[in-house]
């Protein structure tokens, strides 16, 4: 039986690499034609043959690149990267602990959450913008007309794109198992939250940061039409030289992204193969609540 | 010493008011979430839909609402919905398989990383560039045209790449990698267990995926459907680059009625079809949650 | 005595001194340095106690704050940086693509706070509709521009303009002679707007041009809407947006737009021509707006007195675009002779849309436009 069940496994497990690999070709195939199509664009030359001029004009612009982080960053690419990461932290400590909180004692607020969550990429942008107008004014006037505070508006931006992940990643979990355990052993909310909930649901957490860094690096529509110069902004009057530059400085710009996340996955991130066992891992709380 | 089911855990733990029914206060903890929505979203959307009902000069009118029902506004409704409906289906199915074949590989490998940080990237991959990607590599002079134009002319009737077909096209570029990072964390939580559970009871395949696996995947699947059909129906800036006449898109409707500048400008029509764009969103929402119930009961 | 008498002296020569500081401040109409209360509603240099008064009092603001002026329209990467560098102000440039109408937007929306736009280049129809927002103010030169080219009190002035032409590479498409080649099969899925009529001025302009160029009138647009309606069913048009990369890469070798920003392809595509049919000399021109609100006020002024001086007028016109003194510089030998001998060439009379033309064109766009080019 056993041996059988090794040859239906054999079969198998050669059924999905072949799947794999057909899937992951045509995958790289539509979506690195069209990045090489453009990658090739950038470095044509004028008179023929190709030229690394448009990449190299990119790094002699001084509005886009100062590394001058710091609560009032001159260069785009300094604010937006100081934007991704304040949006990041407010989306997530606003996001996970209502989350969890909503599936453990507001089931019925659940599906409002949920509505509330896409509501804003129901609304274009360019229209919300003109909503978020008298909001800036006045936090302009009143506290601060930097472009930090762009990350307000960012975090309802990435609402619907982390609430998804994150819903995803608590669903594939009992919280509430988890939880009453946990608070069955004496601990405290906030220790269910960091100690039990956020490292199982990790690879959620780490997406929904993926997905909220990569929108703030991406965004243009609410910055530009809030007369704010980020970098995606400051990527078009860069564009606006030529025909060369603004495609290897769009190019540039999606390589800087992807590099950044690559980083970030090895800085958040938990093996999915250690799941089942963090389940039964209240070895901490129990020792907690004995000490 | 029981953990489940113990009289201890069982008790909730909102505090009971003096000699009577439990007053929840649990519905503080959602309190912040609901504040700061509602300062950075709900008070501006409510700015919108109310300004939908002021000319520009400033009196009152629902003229603009009333305008919703223009041939032209009606037929980019039409051609906006079905054009995110199946983005967003054919997307969520081919991130779907996408996640699956990245999922089955190495959990920690160098492949889910980088499919996951491209995924990331090209999720928020958009507009003049996405739509120039697509020119310059099946575009009419595009370098993939110029080679297959020898075997067949694949816009011997016309350049779909600048119509609605060309533009599902080029939306499924950045769908197909938001469905794979929205999706991903709820096949992880398929445990490799059920499959063999599911073998040993003699199940095939078939069986594992239509009685086990598909029933719990089914939510999160359709939820991000539903993200996706969003994500597709407010785009923008992709399709303004694609079809710059004739503005198919109900976004770029708004866009026109807010910047023209040859004297078409009208802010509050503009405000008044995107009123119309959240109402159809809540109905497909309230379509969703319903469809979501019933799925519950027949999977 | 003799003390006595040095001492009268003095006083005498003093007081004459202060007797006419005090008639040299009345008769100039205000302090002799630039206040800042007197700045905003300074209709002229004059009005601020002269322009090196003018000058301290913009280098005292130090920032100046312009809107929807992409560096590649008419020279506007050059303007900016001279004027920065010559004036030491920093200039915010946002919102690059923006329409006139954004700028009129944001104008209104970011009322009096201090990231308003200082300053506006707009076109004529939506500088006609918003009057309300703008401050008066007369440049130094105001006598060189023609009165039908300026508001009488200066709140709105005409900056540069061009004619609309067809730009194409002429390496991809064969050689344009006359309008209707544009409708053979050599130029399938070629030609492009630049833009929308129903949003765009230029693209507006384009259509009116092809209307002029089909034997149609500036009163009625509706020849230039069929013309682009034979087009679209010819599989000639193409509605794609057209830009810089789009026409380096091919795929639209053939677009309608003002010279001097079809010009600037040329820096791309050696081979880039610029054809403006001969009995359709469609001119249009920008117009310049100092906002009311502007949050400085000083530096906006003084950016207008750049732009409508010899070296502002030169560098638009380095841009292949006809700054509105042209024909004043011409006089006065003040023009940069090889720039003009590069503007493309135009035999015959232009013609402009007046202010009811342009609506009526709109009117007819609006409501046959996606009908015809679908």
């Amino acid at each position: 039986m056993a041996v059988a069940r090794r040859g239906v496994h054999r079969s198998r497990w050669i059924k999905l690499q072949i799947f794999r690999y057909v899937v992951l070709a045509l995958a790289a195939v539509f979506f690195l034609v069209p990045l090489i199509a453009m990658f090739e664009f950038s470095t044509r030359a004028n008179a023929g043959g190709r030229t690394l001029e448009y990449w190299k004009s990119i790094f002699a612009y001084p509005d886009l690149v100062n590394f001058n982080l710091g609560p009032a960053p001159d260069a785009a690419i300094d604010a937006s990267l100081e934007l991704a990461l304040i949006t990041s932290l407010v989306m997530l400590v606003l996001l996970v602990p209502t989350m969890v909180w909503v599936r453990l004692k507001l089931r019925r607020l659940s599906r409002i959450i949920e509505f509330i969550c896409l509501l804003p990429l129901t609304i274009p942008a360019i229209v919300l913008v003109v909503g978020l107008f008298p909001m800036y004014i006045w936090l302009g006037t009143n506290f601060s007309d930097s472009i930090l505070t762009l990350a307000l508006a960012y975090v309802v931006l990435v609402l619907p794109y982390c609430y998804r992940a994150l819903d995803a990643g608590l669903g594939a979990i009992d919280v509430k198992t988890l939880s009453e355990a946990a608070r069955g052993l004496g601990a405290s909310w906030f220790s269910v939250m960091w100690r039990i909930i956020v490292p199982n649901i990790s690879n959620a957490i780490l997406n929904a940061t993926l997905l909220s860094v990569a929108l703030v690096l991406g965004e243009f529509t609410i910055a530009n039409n809030l007369l704010y110069n980020n970098l995606q902004v400051e990527l078009v009057h860069l564009g606006r030289a030529n025909a060369g530059v603004s495609i290897a400085v769009a190019v540039a710009a999606l390589v800087f992204a992807f590099i950044l996340l690559v980083i970030l996955t090895f800085v958040g991130g938990r093996p999915r193969g250690t799941q089942p066992e963090a389940v039964t891992d209240l070895a901490g709380p129990l020792a907690a609540s004995q000490a | 010493m029981t953990i489940a089911g113990s009289p201890a855990v069982a008790t909730r733990v909102g505090r009971p008011l003096l000699g009577g029914r439990r007053f929840s206060l649990d519905w503080i903890g959602a309190v912040p979430f609901l504040v700061y929505v509602a300062i950075f979203l709900l008070l501006p959307s409510a700015i919108v839909a109310i300004g939908a009902f002021f000319n520009a000069d400033g009196s009152f009118t629902t003229e603009n609402y009333l305008h919703l029902s223009r041939s032209y506004v009606v037929k980019a409704t039409i051609d906006t919905m079905s054009l995110s409906a199946i983005t967003a289906i054919a997307g969520a199915a081919l991130g779907a398989l996408l996640s699956y074949a990245i999922v089955t590989g190495a959990p920690n490998g160098l492949l889910r990383r980088v499919v996951v940080s491209a995924s990331g990237v090209l999720a928020q991959f958009g507009g003049v560039t996405l739509a120039f990607a697509f020119i310059a590599s099946i575009g009419p002079a595009g370098f993939v045209y110029l080679w297959a134009v020898h075997f067949f002319d694949y816009y011997a009737h016309g350049i779909w790449l600048f119509a609605l077909p060309g533009l599902a096209l080029v939306y499924l570029y950045f769908q197909i990698p938001l469905m794979v990072l929205v999706f991903l964390p709820a096949l992880d939580g398929i445990k490799p267990q059920w499959r063999e559970a599911a073998e040993s009871l003699g199940g095939n395949t078939w069986h594992y995926w239509r009685y086990v696996a598909g029933p719990i995947l089914f939510p999160a699947f359709l939820g991000a459907t539903l993200l996706l059909f969003a994500n597709a129906f407010s785009a923008y800036a992709t399709a303004q680059a694609l079809i710059n006449q004739g503005q198919p898109v109900l976004s770029q409707q708004i866009a026109g009625a807010l910047s023209s500048e040859v004297g078409a400008v009208e802010p509050g029509f503009a405000k008044a079809i995107a009123i119309e764009m959240i109402v159809i969103v809540t109905l497909v929402t309230v379509g969703y949650s319903l469809l979501q119930r019933r799925a519950a009961r027949w999977l | 005595m003799k003390f006595g008498k040095l001492t009268r002296q003095l006083c005498l020569t003093v007081v004459a001194v202060f007797v006419v500081a005090a008639c040299g401040s009345t008769s100039g109409g205000g302090s002799a340095s630039c206040s800042e209360s007197a700045v905003k509603t300074a209709t002229s240099a004059a009005g601020c106690g002269g322009m090196s008064a003018l000058e301290a009092a913009a280098k005292a603001e130090g920032k100046l704050n312009v809107i929807a002026l992409p560096r590649d329209w008419a020279n506007y990467g050059a303007v900016l940086d001279s004027f920065a560098s010559k004036y030491g102000i920093a200039i915010t440039s946002d919102n690059p693509d923006g329409s006139s109408q954004d700028e009129v937007n944001a104008v209104q929306q970011l009322g009096t706070t201090s990231r308003a736009p200082d300053v506006l280049d707009v076109g004529m129809a939506v500088a006609l509709a918003n009057l309300n927002l703008f401050a008066p103010y007369k440049v130094a030169t105001w006598s060189d521009i023609l009165d039908s080219q300026k508001e009488p009190t200066g709140l709105w002035f005409q900056d540069y303009g061009g004619f609309m032409s067809v730009g194409y590479d002429s390496s991809k498409v064969p050689t344009i002679t006359n309008f209707d080649d544009l409708l053979g099969s050599q130029f399938k899925g070629k030609v492009a707007l630049n833009g929308n009529p129903k949003q765009a001025n230029a693209a507006l302009n384009g259509v009116m041009m092809a209307n002029l160029a089909e034997g149609g009138s500036l009163d009625d647009i509706s020849k230039g809407v069929d013309f682009f309606h034979r087009l679209k069913q010819a599989g000639n048009f193409v509605p794609v947006q057209a830009t810089t990369a789009t026409v380096k890469n091919g795929t639209t070798p053939v677009v309608f737009d003002w010279d001097y920003l079809s010009a600037a392809h040329g820096t791309d595509v050696p081979a880039w021509k610029v054809f403006v049919p001969n009995n359709a000399i469609l001119g249009g021109y920008y117009a310049q707006a100092i906002n009311k609100n502007a949050p400085h006020p000083a530096a906006a002024r003084l950016w207008e007195e750049y732009l409508y001086s010899d070296a502002g007028q030169n560098l638009w016109l380095a841009g292949l675009a006809r700054p509105v003194r042209q024909a004043a510089m011409e006089k006065s030998g003040t023009i940069d002779k090889a720039a003009a001998a590069k503007l493309p060439p135009v035999n015959g009379t232009p013609k402009f849309l007046s202010p009811d033309q342009a609506t009526a064109a709109k009117n007819y766009v609006v409501a046959h436009w996606d009908a015809a080019i679908s």
